[in-house]
């Protein structure tokens, strides 16, 4: 039979049932019940792991989310691969997979163990020292070795199958940790009527009562009143109760994030269930009862597997019905690894020893253990272990001196006392308070609406535990506790063991293999703050953040520093107090729901027709729509001469628009844009120049007048929103007393924009009640009109230099208009166009585009519109600014001009630097660089716009682009390269 | 500068902080977008202000480390700009008032 290590009674274990799982690649069998540990304790495998940097075989130290050695990858496929789990929380189920991590080839014989042999040349620090030569060799050698060396688990390399969900919540009580305070207090509180969330890590509720088979409380044995207090809570309809959940943050307001796990316990084997939940809680009340975590004690070698934790050891005797080895020996300053000898004795464990720190231990344990004839070694310590993949023994010395005595086990337990975990309560930014007597942090005012209960507020008997968690939830019960035991005595630091400091290895912190020694090396090397040694030593900072080594860290710096433990301080506790997959904080927002996408109305006629769009904010926009077998050049050159020569087409709908009304609609216009306002008369348009109050461009579009108090205000695709929200603030505050309302209309309507010589002859069989020729409707003019039968504001304006229509009709009716349009144009030879041609045939005409042009520094004169700004005006946003002597200062300021290359088929890269000789020396004085740069089919050469310092002054120049592959020789010209008189515009 | 920084109304994970809008009541932070400091005064009549002043105006900020006046906008509710005086550094918020008011 397998399972040699699997008592045959005993523990919450389903022995009915057996599981098969594998682990590296062997097959065993379990329980249900149990977890990936327990099961491989139950076969006799304590081998789990390598260790980060000396690659030491490590074992399973504990029985919970404090693991720091038996981190595995689990998972039946990549798709469904997690590393980096602590097997001490995976739940097992049938068909499990699993393989340990940071070996190579093998657990048993692992190269990396060649760093073990020469552990004496990678001491702490040792690669801020060792690596520094030569310099080009710590990216091209060192460093990609170390990475592979030192790690934790593989990345899978598909994409996680997974899915996951998000919840808010909201709760009267949040209780977190289901121990006996958890329950007491989701008792108290459920009673008062409150709605209560009571969340806990483990698969079921219970806490330190699944592994307590003497305790009484209320006259119930442990497990009894626990399965009582479950029926009990669900009886109230208000109290939810969420076992495999983690509270891995605590953030302002009392909001305490929650990872709930949902399917990883049993597989993962339906895709369509999320595999877990994030829930983000809103809690009135706070109370943390999340108990306390047995520390390790520091001496030589106590990291070899079999070496576990005392508590640890005694669950999984108690819980899951595993004897943790046949032949004990126990290392104790705290009574109660006492309680963990006896109840290995009783079954059927021998005991080689009970070893403790404290010459003076009494008490009940110490007395049961006596009687039971186990033997005490009092005042003594562990002065080094052996045995490579397992302990086999150890050697015990009277801390006063003397000689030592070798004893054989094939585990080790050892128990130095408990660390509160405060963990949540100092994220909340509650004070810590040092207690000497038990050596630990406890929490102390809180910062936040939240109490703490039970052991991790410091507590040792079950009964002041259980008093306290009632007390946390509002009630006043007080329990009747009998046979609990009492978890008194603690150590923390190094213990004494009478050798050569140099040459033993005493681990401190399992996870990132640092001695205590490194910390002993942190201080001599001058190091004296706590965060310092933290990341000289990387003490705490692995993935469990010190949970088991930050009091030992404390303990050996306290005498060296001749300092006590609170004036050291703690190290700043962070969340996620345990790792949490990346794929709980996704959630929904994956793939097409990562962010929402913006389709016009006109969207499906174009993506019938086969273009190809582009991302612009969160808008699809068609850059061009290519025919047969076109590329992008010849598409955009095709579409390009269509519109200077006969009519295009473009979707214009996601420029921003914002409807400004009210009486002083012209006055608040005249205070935000640069343009004067108050003399355009009802159906002209203007563009309009929007700056920040420091004077810098920030958005751009043209403004039509509809009436006295309305204006049609449009705003780049990208700057919609922001440019509404800064009329919004300065209306709010500042112009409070302006009787304006602001709407708006991006998403109402749809904007066609018909471009090119042809353009009236399309548009003008669809208009009714509007004479739109070029007399009675002159360019940057507008009319109210009907086109196709739908209401329309048609606009007079032109992003191309031609003569040109933008259509604002109802959103609801832009694919229809648009369809009329293209048949009404077909005689015209009209052809659709793309954002790319848009940007070529406004960047011939010298048009600029905010935010290529322009990038936060750029003021209307350096782009050339100075005659823009309204003269007259008091005051307006960034005049002010404008009026700086800093500015005036400036003579050199970077201009918008035109750049030709000397070679007229080489389009310049956008971006590219502008420099007068390319001989000088690097770094180069830069003059400037190119915004814009585009093949110009009109001019059958290419172009470039560029902002250039001093660049009207430069009109005729040659300057330099150096570029990877040369220099290219460019003559300074107009930003106007096409019609630059302007006479197409009036056609 | 009034310059507001975009946010996308999807990604709240990270914000927690519970907003009390003047108007609305208490809001997640999700909601609302931040504005920087409060009670900068935009002079009224710009011109009358000196360079130093107007430098002032526009790029320096106070940065304490405990109890500051902050605006706030409900994007996601009423549209309203409001101030709100909050801790930095516990963030706790012990008031919230609407523009125009002093600071209580």
């Amino acid at each position: 039979m397998t399972q040699p290590y699997r008592l045959s009674t005993g523990g919450r274990i389903d022995r009915s049932r057996t599981l098969t799982f594998s682990f590296d690649g062997k097959h065993y069998t379990g329980h249900p019940g149990d977890t990936l540990a327990s099961a491989l304790l139950a076969n006799g495998v304590h081998l789990v792991g390598r260790s980060f940097k000396y690659h030491r075989p490590r074992g399973i130290l504990t029985a919970g989310g404090e693991e720091p050695n038996a981190l595995v990858g689990v998972g039946r496929d990549d798709a469904h691969f997690t590393p980096n789990l602590r097997a001490t929380q995976v739940e097992l189920y049938d068909g499990l997979t699993s393989e340990s991590q940071n070996r190579s080839p093998s657990l048993m014989r692992d190269y990396g163990a060649v760093n073990d042999v020469f552990w004496r040349f990678f001491p702490a620090g040792f690669y801020y020292k060792t690596f520094m030569w030569p310099r080009k060799a710590w990216t091209k050698f060192f460093e990609p070795r170390i990475r592979e060396m030192a790690g934790l688990g593989r990345s899978p390399k598909t994409a996680d199958a997974a899915r996951y969900a998000q919840r808010f919540a909201h709760c009267d009580v949040l209780v977190v940790g289901a121990g006996p305070a958890g329950l007491a207090a989701a008792l108290a509180a459920a009673k008062t009527g409150a709605r209560v969330i009571l969340c806990d890590e483990q698969s079921e509720p219970g806490g330190s009562l699944l592994a307590e088979p003497e305790a009484m409380i209320d006259g119930l044995a442990a497990a009894e009143w626990l399965k009582a207090a479950l029926v009990q809570l669900a009886a109230y309809p208000q109290v939810k109760i969420l076992p495999r959940t983690i509270a891995f943050g605590y953030f302002p307001h009392n909001m305490i994030g929650l990872a709930q796990s949902l399917t990883d316990h049993d597989g993962e084997w339906d895709d369509s269930k999320p595999r877990g939940r994030l829930w983000q809680v809103r809690a009135k009340q706070v109370v943390i009862a999340a108990g306390a975590i047995e520390r390790p004690l520091v001496f030589p070698d106590n990291d070899r597997p079999g070496i576990m934790l005392a508590e640890a050891a005694r669950i999984y005797l108690e819980r899951y019905g595993v004897l943790p080895g046949r032949r004990a020996l126990v290392f104790t300053a705290n009574d109660v690894a006492y309680r963990t000898a006896l109840a290995l004795h009783r079954a059927g464990c021998a005991i080689a020893g009970i070893v403790d720190l404290r010459p003076d231990a009494g008490g009940p344990l110490v007395t049961a253990a006596q009687k039971a004839g186990l033997p005490v070694f009092p005042a003594s310590t562990i002065a080094g272990t052996d045995g490579r993949l397992r302990v086999t023994g150890a050697t015990i010395k009277p801390i006063a001196g003397g000689s030592g005595q070798h004893v054989s086990c094939d585990v080790l337990l050892m128990s130095g006392g408990f660390t509160p975990s405060v963990h949540l309560f100092s994220q909340s930014r509650g004070k810590l308070v040092f207690d000497s007597t038990l050596d630990a942090f406890l929490p102390g005012a809180p910062a936040e609406a939240c109490s703490v209960a039970g052991s991790a507020a410091g507590l040792q008997s079950l009964k002041e535990v259980l008093d306290s968690g009632a007390a946390a939830g509002g009630g006043a019960a007080s329990y009747q506790v009998a046979n609990a035991p009492l978890a008194q005595g603690g150590f923390i630091g190094a213990v004494p063991y009478h050798g050569d400091p140099g040459s033993v290895r005493a681990f401190l912190d399992y996870q990132n293999d640092v001695t205590a020694k490194d910390v002993v090396l942190a201080l001599r090397e001058g190091m004296r703050s706590v965060e310092h040694v933290k990341r000289f030593t990387t003490n705490g900072m692995a993935t469990d953040q010190g949970k088991l080594s930050n009091m030992n860290a404390l303990g050996i710096m306290a005498p060296v520093l001749n300092k006590p433990v609170p004036a050291i301080g703690t190290t700043t506790f962070r969340m996620p107090y345990t790792p949490v997959p990346f794929g709980y904080f996704g959630g929904y927002a994956r793939g097409e729901l990562f962010e929402p996408e913006r389709r016009t109305a006109i969207h499906s006629w174009a993506a019938a027709q086969g273009a190809v769009f582009e991302d612009v904010s969160l808008w699809k926009r068609a850059r061009y729509f290519p025919r047969g077998t076109e590329d992008m050049r010849q598409a955009v050159a095709r579409e390009c001469r269509a519109v200077r020569n006969g009519v295009g087409i473009f979707d214009a709908s996601t420029l921003g628009k914002i409807e400004v009304v009210g009486p002083d609609a012209a006055e608040f216009l005249n205070r935000m844009y640069i343009n004067a306002w108050t003399k355009l008369q009802p159906g002209k348009l203007r563009y309009g120049i929007l700056l920040r109050e420091d004077g810098f461009v920030i958005d751009d579009g043209v403004i039509g007048r509809i009436s006295d108090t309305r204006f049609h205000v449009t705003t780049t695709t990208g700057g919609a929103a922001r440019v509404l929200t800064m009329m919004e603030d300065y209306l709010q505050t500042e112009f409070p007393e302006l009787d304006v309302w602001l709407t708006s209309t991006t998403e109402q309507y749809a904007v066609i924009a018909v471009q090119g010589p042809m353009a009236r002859e399309v548009v003008q069989p669809l208009v009714e009640g509007a004479d739109i020729s070029a007399e009675a409707m002159p360019h940057m003019s507008m009319v109210e009109c009907r086109i196709a039968g739908v209401p329309a504001r048609l606009f007079r304006v032109s992003f191309t230099g031609e003569l040109g229509f933008e259509i604002n009709v109802p959103a609801d009716y832009g694919r229809a208009v648009w369809e009329d349009l293209m048949e009404s144009g077909r005689p015209y030879g009209i052809t659709p166009y793309g954002t790319e041609t848009m940007h070529v045939l406004r960047a011939e005409k010298g048009y600029i585009i905010v935010g290529q042009e322009t990038d936060g520094t750029v003021t209307p004169d350096d782009v050339g519109y100075a005659g823009m700004i309204g003269k007259a005006k008091p005051d307006f946003v960034g005049k002010r600014a404008l009026a700086r002597a800093a500015f005036a200062a400036q003579t050199n300021r970077k201009q918008l001009v035109g750049l030709l290359t000397d070679d007229p088929a080489h389009v310049l890269e956008e971006g590219a630097h502008i420099v007068a000789d390319p001989a000088q020396p690097k770094p180069m004085t830069m003059l400037g660089h190119v915004t814009s740069s585009y093949w110009s089919d009109a001019l059958g050469r290419s172009i470039a716009l560029a902002l250039l310092r001093d660049g009207r002054a430069r009109t005729g120049e040659q300057l330099y682009v150096p570029l990877e592959n040369g220099n290219a020789r460019v003559t300074v010209v107009s930003s106007v390269f096409y019609d630059p008189e302007g006479v197409r515009l009036n056609g | 500068m009034k310059l507001l920084p975009p946010r996308s109304p999807i990604k709240g994970s990270q914000e927690m902080l519970l907003i009390p809008c003047p108007y609305c009541g208490n809001r997640p932070e999700i909601e609302f977008a931040y504005g920087g400091e409060a009670h900068v005064v935009r002079a009224a009549a710009p011109r009358t202000v000196d360079d130093t002043a107007w430098t002032e105006f526009l790029y320096f900020r106070k940065n304490p480390r405990g109890d500051h006046a902050e605006r706030w906008r409900h994007a996601y509710g009423c549209g309203r700009f409001f101030n709100v005086k909050r801790n930095t550094y516990t963030d706790q918020i012990e008031a919230s008032y609407r523009i125009g008011e002093t600071l209580p």
